[in-house]
Parts: structure tokens; C-alpha cells; sequence
């Protein structure tokens, strides 16, 4: 029986991306629906109650959330094209910092792009801390999962493509490549992976997107 | 906890080294640099850090006594829930005993409960002991903090978390995992629980007052 696979996406969740990668990269097919976040439908409120969220895969009918469950489960089900190593130690590593770019990483890059002033010059400090982590753990491999992309590229890939993006929409530098040379050889290898090229949200709406954001967030409170 | 409920269960002798959150010593910084928390596993000279990290560590290394269940659909149900129970039951129910101001504490206990209901679904759909099935699995083992938290947090906060009426499966549960073998010798003194939490909750509670002014 062939494998239906739907993927609940939005154009611009960084998060869904991951799932997309990871499919096309051990060669399924499936098919995308795109939600708008200000109307879930009924289908997304049925197959993710808990969070409301994308992204949910739905294999045969039955919903998985959490991108980094999701991806553990593509990971167990088709083993073509492993994303993760075979040995627990490199595995629990691999785990380590996907949870960490999610727990840390993250947030210390959004409150860069939503501060401004003295919040944010605190803020840039502790973001490029976390970026620093990344830039060690490197250790001059061209990607975290050796010579092909794994798990933890997967889980960090969003930065290739939304740092330069909050780097131009704030005006400050996170990533110089004097600082953070294996960083930036690595987020060029991984835009250069034919996979990643192809699925990248379309950059200007992206901008515009981020440019938003963070007009809002530090828009005075109490206006409309 | 979990770290040792894990080994416990699988036979694996370990050795332990306590350490005060509030006071750690150098070689934990050393350990675990970047988040200075525990657990921190050791194995051999491998270092694993993250509870839920290394009970996977530890299913792939013993295999003896499977925590994770083998089908990759329910593997992913037990880390989501376990991610679930994280998030919003402990977070939430957490702050709604630590914070000092009467509406958070309603609201955070609700998101607590929202989320409880879940599990609770869970648990009357698996129809077994445990979540594991009739043997403790890696959900039981996340979950597992509630057994002995909850009506700590009960006491101190002099609320309901999971009430029995609403809750009676967890509840039931609950007390099968205190009562498992190789779970009830290893829980934390009752009573110093309850003076160590009355005093830290309301440090975090202070806390979270001054960060609302600021």
C-alpha cells in the first residue's frame, strides 16, 4: 500500500521546512496544505489539539506534531538516507543540539530582532554566546551529520536563510565571517544542498514578513 | 529521577553525585557549560546532558527492559506527551504555585489542567497500568515527577492539581508508579520536599513579581 503522507504547513514556518527537507531528502511524496494561522481549519484544530500548530505530518491518517517528534519518526519509518548517525553517543549529540537551537538559540535571535536600544544591545551579546556554541561544535566539518546533512542541520538550517534576513532588517551583524568562519562556510554548503535551494520561502515576502514583526513588537503599546 | 529510574529498571548499576542547584560545584559548570543543569550523565568518558536525551541514550545502549515502545507511530506519541507534560503541565502548574497574584495563579492552573485532560485521554485510551502498558515505559519515567511533585505543589500551594474527580485515571496511576518497585524507594522525603519548595516557590514568586513591575 502506498504511503499517504500530508504535511500542514505555512509558507513561512521555519519549522515545517525542517519536515519538507527531511522527506524530500529520503525521496517521499506527499502533499503540502498551506494554513493560514489567523483561520486553522478544522483539520489542523482536529490533528494538533494540544498546540494548534504547524507543523503536523499525517501518515495513513494518523497526525504527528512537534517538529523534532516529526522528525524522529520520518527518521524510524523509511530508513533510506539516515539522518541521524548509528551510534547512541553521536545520536544523543546530534538530539543535544537540534534541543538547544530550539531552546536557545531561537529565542536569543528573535530578541534581537524585537528590541531595540539598550534591550538590544544586551541582547546581541547573548545571541552571538549561542552562536559561538554552534561555531565549536562544528570542529571543521562541513556539516554536522559529516559529509551529507543530518538531524542537527536540519534543526539549525532555518539560520541560513533568517539570520542574513534579520541581519538587513535590524542592521546588525550576528554572523562575521571573522568570527564565525565555520559558520558561515557551513551556511553556504547548506544553501548550496539542492534540496534546501529549492524550498526556500520566496525572500522578498520573507523580508517584508520580518520587517513587520518587528515593527509590531516594538510599536508603542496601546496604539492600534 | 528519571535518569535512575531508567538504569534502575534495566539492571545497570550507576554511581551518584548529588548536587545543590543553588550552590554547584565546578565540575557540573564543567560538564554542562552551556545550560548548568542536571542531570548529567557519564558513561565511561561520554558526557549526556538533557533528561529526555539520555533516556533515549540509555534504551539504545541497554537494551534490556525497552522504555520507548518499538512502533515508530507510538514512540512518537510518547515524546510528544513527554514534551506535552514539559511544557504545559509542569510549567504552567509550577508558576500557578509560585506566582503571588490570585488571577495568574487561576489561569496558569487552567492551562495546567487544558493539558492534563489530554493525558488523562491518553491514559483511559490505553487502557493499561501504565502508560508503558502493564510495565513502566518512557512516558511513565517523564511523566513520573507527578507521583511524588503534584501533591507536594498540592500542599504548599493549597490547590487541587489533579483532582481525583476530574482526573481519575492519573490519579490511579499516580500511585501505581509511587507503589512500583523500583520506583518507591528511591522517592524524596516527603517533608523536606514540602519546606524546600514552600521556600523556593516563594523565591520564583518574588521573582516574577519584580519582573512584572520591570
Amino acid at each position: 500500500m502506498a504511503d499517504d503522507l500530508k504535511v500542514f504547513r505555512t509558507w513561512s514556518s521555519r519549522f515545517a521546512l525542517r519536515i519538507i527537507w527531511a522527506l524530500q531528502l529520503k525521496g517521499l511524496e506527499y502533499e503540502t496544505i498551506f494554513e493560514d494561522l489567523s483561520q486553522k481549519s478544522p483539520l489542523l484544530l482536529q490533528y494538533n489539539p494540544t498546540y494548534k500548530k504547524v507543523p503536523v505530518l499525517v501518515h495513513n491518517g494518523k497526525p504527528i506534531s512537534e517538529s523534532l517528534v516529526i522528525l524522529e519518526y520520518i527518521e524510524e519509518t523509511w530508513n533510506q538516507n539516515p539522518l541521524l548517525p548509528e551510534d547512541p553517543y553521536e545520536r544523543a549529540k546530534a538530539r543535544f543540539w537540534a534541543k538547544f537551537v530550539d531552546e536557545k538559540l531561537l529565542q536569543s535571535v528573535i530578541d534581537v530582532l524585537v528590541t531595540e536600544g539598550k534591550k538590544q544591545e544586551e541582547a546581541v551579546p547573548r545571541a552571538k554566546e549561542n552562536l559561538k556554541y554552534i561555531e565549536e561544535e562544528l570542529k571543521g566539518n562541513k556539516f554536522f551529520g559529516g559529509a551529507t546533512i543530518g538531524f542537527t542541520d536540519i534543526a539549525l538550517g532555518w539560520t541560513a536563510y533568517w539570520l542574513p534576513i534579520i541581519e538587513e532588517v535590524t542592521g546588525i551583524k550576528l554572523i562575521d565571517a571573522d568570527k564565525f568562519p565555520r559558520i558561515s562556510e557551513w551556511m553556504q554548503n547548506f544553501c548550496d544542498v539542492p534540496v534546501i535551494k529549492a524550498n526556500w520561502p520566496p525572500y522578498d515576502k520573507m523580508v517584508a514578513k520580518i520587517q513587520g514583526t518587528r515593527e509590531k513588537c516594538l510599536a508603542p503599546k496601546g496604539t492600534d | 529521577m528519571r535518569v535512575e529510574w531508567a538504569l534502575r529498571l534495566k539492571g545497570v548499576e550507576y554511581e551518584y553525585i548529588e548536587e545543590d542547584i543553588y550552590n554547584k560545584t565546578p565540575l557540573l559548570l564543567e560538564l554542562n557549560p552551556i545550560h548548568k543543569k542536571v542531570p548529567v550523565f557519564i558513561h565511561g568518558e561520554k558526557v549526556i546532558l538533557e533528561s529526555f536525551i539520555i533516556l533515549e541514550y540509555i534504551d539504545e545502549t541497554w537494551k534490556q527492559f525497552p522504555i520507548l515502545p518499538r512502533d515508530p507511530y507510538d514512540r512518537a506519541m510518547a515524546r510528544f506527551w513527554a514534551k506535552v507534560a514539559e511544557e504545559k503541565v509542569m510549567m504552567n502548574a509550577w508558576r500557578s504555585i509560585c506566582t503571588q497574584f490570585e488571577e495568574e495563579k487561576e489561569g496558569y492552573l487552567k492551562h495546567a489542567m487544558e493539558s492534563l485532560e489530554k493525558i488523562e485521554e491518553v491514559l483511559v485510551q490505553g487502557k493499561s497500568k501504565f502508560f508503558g502498558g502493564e510495565k513502566i515505559g518512557y512516558l511513565d519515567i517523564a511523566l513520573g515527577w507527578m507521583s511524588y511533585t503534584v501533591p507536594v505543589w498540592e500542599e504548599v500551594g493549597s490547590m487541587k492539581i489533579v483532582d481525583p474527580i476530574l482526573f481519575p485515571s492519573t490519579a490511579v496511576w499516580m500511585e501505581n508508579f509511587r507503589n512500583h518497585p523500583v520506583i518507591k524507594d528511591k522517592l524524596p522525603p516527603r517533608d523536606e520536599t514540602v519546606v524546600y519548595c514552600q521556600r523556593i516557590s516563594k523565591e520564583i514568586g518574588a521573582r516574577m513579581a519584580a519582573a512584572r513591575k520591570g
